[in-house]
């Protein structure tokens, strides 16, 4: 469905999304990087569990949530890729805590 | 548009939209009283708005057994409120009663805290108070990643939360929906008070009544002289953090941080003495989160989404103020900071006595006659 413009800088940074290869300009935002991957959603909403895409690509909407690099709950949007980042899907409403983390926290 | 004549005439007016003037009033209408709530608007300081939603018995009424004792009644009045809310609204008030903990940082906090719990039960008399002072690995299997600050927990059965914004709407809608008068934009202009004869002149209009309850939280300080009542209350101010939603990961409240429904965590609170200063101070804001990451570190790692503070309405003692004028009977006061712990009292037990034209004895030692310490010399 998302096609790069064809005077597109070249593509040179390589993350990952969802686990997938994808490679985008320098500066792209992860949001771009997601869209790019063509994935049918990169989050479902909290409450009903419907299925988003980054939408407004501006700060604005919040659709493009995902887990980038293990921090959950990012605006994918307003990131910019760097080399081996790791953008996974945001899965309903973030896990607070998981009890392995006290055992390395301790 | 109020037309004078009998559409401006009602068995009982209270001013105050807030929770407490809402809980009444919701109480008055289901005892049959045609009831206006009189609401001033957005200019008021609103603080049902900034409320941080715990049902909690645990802190309250130490040297106070009568508030202990109202208290606890309101806890045990608040499931039949919120099963009657929500059958007659629709309204899930969010209420949860899984008992709640207060947490206890370092040693010398659990100890002031098990010298607190133990002077609250042995006040508590024939009522009896259930509780526990909770150490270590107890505690830890009762709440997910508490820090190695924390000494321990007082747990009682009885605390819980529930969601103030929905709880007022519900309040709202059950008074509405009983055939109540709801007046928004109703500040105050004037009165004229004789004995179960009361005249309010609000929103370009004049209404009366037989029986008036004063519901304004600290608007009630100025109100009150007019009645021929006292009500000596000044503002406090609280401060809230909101978190980003997460999954659910607390199972009861604690003192200062909840989960709500949604899956947010609140993160409370401070007491200050700033007057009607609405602001907000970094310094309240670092000591609201540092308590919070000590209790529990994991909490570091969400974003705050939200912050607001709001001016608790406190009397010199810190109790509710509950009274009957002399002067012009049929003319009630009330006053609290706790307008969601006490809505079951206030629409199952207060609003009955105020519908009966008399408060019971039990409310006597509420009566801001306690502060006249000369005149009762």
């Amino acid at each position: 469905m998302f096609a790069q413009r064809p005077e597109i800088r070249p593509a040179t940074v390589e993350v990952l999304v969802a686990g997938q290869p994808v490679r985008v300009p320098e500066g792209a935002t992860a949001a771009a990087a997601v869209l790019l991957a063509g994935l049918p959603a990169i989050r479902d909403t909290p409450v009903t569990g419907s299925p988003r895409l980054p939408y407004c690509m501006m700060g604005i909407c919040f659709d493009c949530l995902a887990e980038i690099d293990g921090v959950a709950n990012r605006q994918s949007c307003t990131v910019a890729v760097h080399p081996g980042m790791r953008i996974e899907p945001q899965r309903g409403a973030r896990l607070a805590f998981r009890e392995e983390n006290a055992a390395h926290g301790a | 548009m109020n037309r004078p004549g009998a559409q401006n005439s009602f068995d009982a007016i209270v001013i105050g939209g807030g929770l407490v003037g809402a809980a009444i009033a919701y109480g008055l209408q289901r005892e049959g009283l045609a009831t206006l709530l009189l609401d001033e608007g957005d200019i008021a300081f609103r603080a049902s708005r900034g409320n941080f939603g715990l049902v909690w018995v645990q802190s309250k009424g130490l040297g106070a057994p009568h508030y202990q004792r109202w208290t606890r009644g309101s806890a045990e009045e608040w499931p039949k409120l919120a099963q009657e809310l929500a059958a007659a609204t629709g309204i899930d008030t969010g209420l949860h009663q899984p008992g709640g903990v207060h947490i206890c940082l370092g040693e010398e906090e659990f100890e002031q805290r098990g010298d607190y719990m133990a002077r609250l039960q042995r006040e508590a008399g024939n009522l009896g108070l259930e509780y526990r002072m909770i150490r270590g690995a107890e505690a830890r299997d009762m709440l997910p990643g508490l820090g190695p600050d924390v000494a321990g927990l007082s747990w009682t059965p009885y605390d819980g939360h529930a969601s103030p914004l929905y709880l007022l709407r519900a309040l709202h809608a059950g008074f509405t929906g009983a055939g109540g008068t709801y007046q928004p934009n109703a500040r105050v202009a004037g009165a004229a008070c004789a004995p179960h004869d009361f005249r309010i002149d609000a929103a370009g209009a004049s209404f009366r009544a037989p029986r008036v309850v004063l519901a304004a939280g600290l608007g009630n300080a100025d109100l009150a002289p007019r009645f021929g009542l006292s009500t000596p209350v000044r503002p406090q101010r609280g401060q809230i953090l909101v978190t980003e939603r997460t999954q659910t990961v607390l199972p009861m409240p604690t003192t200062t941080v909840r989960q709500t429904d949604e899956g947010s965590l609140m993160l409370g609170d401070s007491k200050e003495e700033v007057g009607f200063d609405l602001g907000q101070t970094p310094e309240a804001m670092k000591m609201i989160a540092n308590r919070a990451v000590r209790s529990f570190p994991w909490i570091a790692g969400l974003n705050i989404v939200r912050a607001w503070s709001a001016l608790r309405v406190m009397a010199p003692d810190g109790l509710p103020i509950y009274d009957q004028s002399r002067r012009y009977p049929g003319a009630f006061t009330a006053n609290c900071h706790s307008g969601v712990t006490l809505a079951g009292t206030h629409a199952n037990r207060l609003a009955p006595m105020i519908a009966a034209g008399e408060l019971e004895p039990e409310m006597a030692p509420f009566s801001a006659e306690r502060f006249d310490v000369r005149t009762a010399a």
